[in-house]
């Protein structure tokens, strides 16, 4: 059974409280359409289990099979540095399928985020290696594919269903 | 059913077609690590394809000087299409005449279904095998051991 090598850190994103009983982890990738039906699913689990959950969400742009995914990567990054990457990930998930350039720029001008220094941290790929830091702790950990969850360091091999995963959190509340 | 060839065994030589007017064999690689990834088909309907990870995680690999193999019973016209339509930067190989010979080889053949299992060896630099792994057939293995083997090799 794949396990998480990389413990959750300030480093990370993540939504709910450090000392929750429950970590879900996610590594996605932000033009996977799987990716985009299991957003919902988290959504409705963080509604469900409030407080007893943390979210954390990694990057795992697959490069060559989404041409938009790394840009999408780097735009979240980019808005985190201005507390906005929660916004931003909802946002692009929201518009997944019109993912281009222009819409990460448009998103971006939206959150009151300037679009031209978004648009010299792509070209210089300053958020780049953040986002491959992400890719390579996934690929060490066994992630297998976008979406990839790991719920309290194990990685969870069955599908993301809202019931199916919230099964497996419960069975692993304390 | 015959066994997973275990690490220890040297690695059985096989030459297969790459591509409609090109063949590989094995011991051509000899001198550096390779890694062969046998998988059930092309074209499984997920974005949690086992190849379309491999050819992201390709770099890794490449830093270890190991070369990668895709294995599976699809024929060549099929790997071509798989492959370009994926973008893959590896050689997928088409073990499909006789069908499945060098699955059977290695011991990872679903002779039910007349697909290799997903099984995974790393071969060494003077052709042994230094692991193998098995997965449940619908479970994409992922990268890490193969990294860990990597890393286990002797320098």
């Amino acid at each position: 059974m794949a396990k998480l090598k990389v413990p959750v850190s300030p480093a990370d994103h993540a939504q709910g409280p450090a000392d929750a009983p429950v970590t879900l982890v996610e590594y996605g990738d932000y033009e996977c359409p799987y990716c985009g039906r299991a957003y919902p699913v988290v959504k409705a689990l963080q509604k469900r289990l409030g407080k007893q959950l943390r979210f954390v969400f990694r990057n795992f742009p697959l490069r060559e099979t989404h041409h938009h995914a790394e840009a999408a990567a780097e735009t979240a990054e980019f808005a985190a540095t201005q507390d906005k990457f929660w916004e931003m990930h909802d946002l692009i998930y929201e518009n997944q399928q019109d993912l281009s350039d222009e819409l990460l720029s448009d998103l971006a001008k939206r959150l009151k985020l300037d679009a031209t220094d978004l648009a010299r941290a792509l070209e210089t790929g300053e958020f780049a290696e953040r986002v491959q830091k992400d890719f390579s702790g996934g690929v060490r950990s066994g992630v297998n594919g976008t979406p990839t969850f790991f719920i309290n360091g194990q990685r969870h091999d069955a599908d993301f269903e809202l019931e199916t995963l919230a099964r497996a959190i419960s069975e692993a509340l304390p | 059913m015959s066994k997973i060839l275990p690490a220890g065994t040297p690695a059985p030589d096989f030459t297969l077609r790459v591509t409609p007017d090109q063949t590989l064999s094995l011991k051509e690689l000899r001198g550096r690590p390779v890694i062969l990834a046998f998988y059930p088909a092309d074209w499984s309907p997920v974005c949690g394809d086992q190849m379309a990870l491999y050819n992201e995680v390709l770099p890794e690999f490449h830093r270890f000087n190991a070369e990668l193999l895709g294995i599976s019973v699809d024929g060549v016209w099929c790997h071509a299409a798989f492959s370009h339509d994926h973008n893959l930067h590896f050689p997928l190989l088409a073990d499909f005449e006789p069908k499945g010979a060098v699955a059977k080889l290695y011991g990872v053949y679903r002779d039910g279904e007349g697909v290799s299992e997903r099984a995974l060896f790393v071969v060494d630099k003077s052709g042994t095998i230094s692991w193998s792994y098995l997965s449940p057939v619908a479970v994409n293995p992922g990268a890490d051991g193969i990294l860990e083997a990597l890393e286990n090799l002797p320098k």
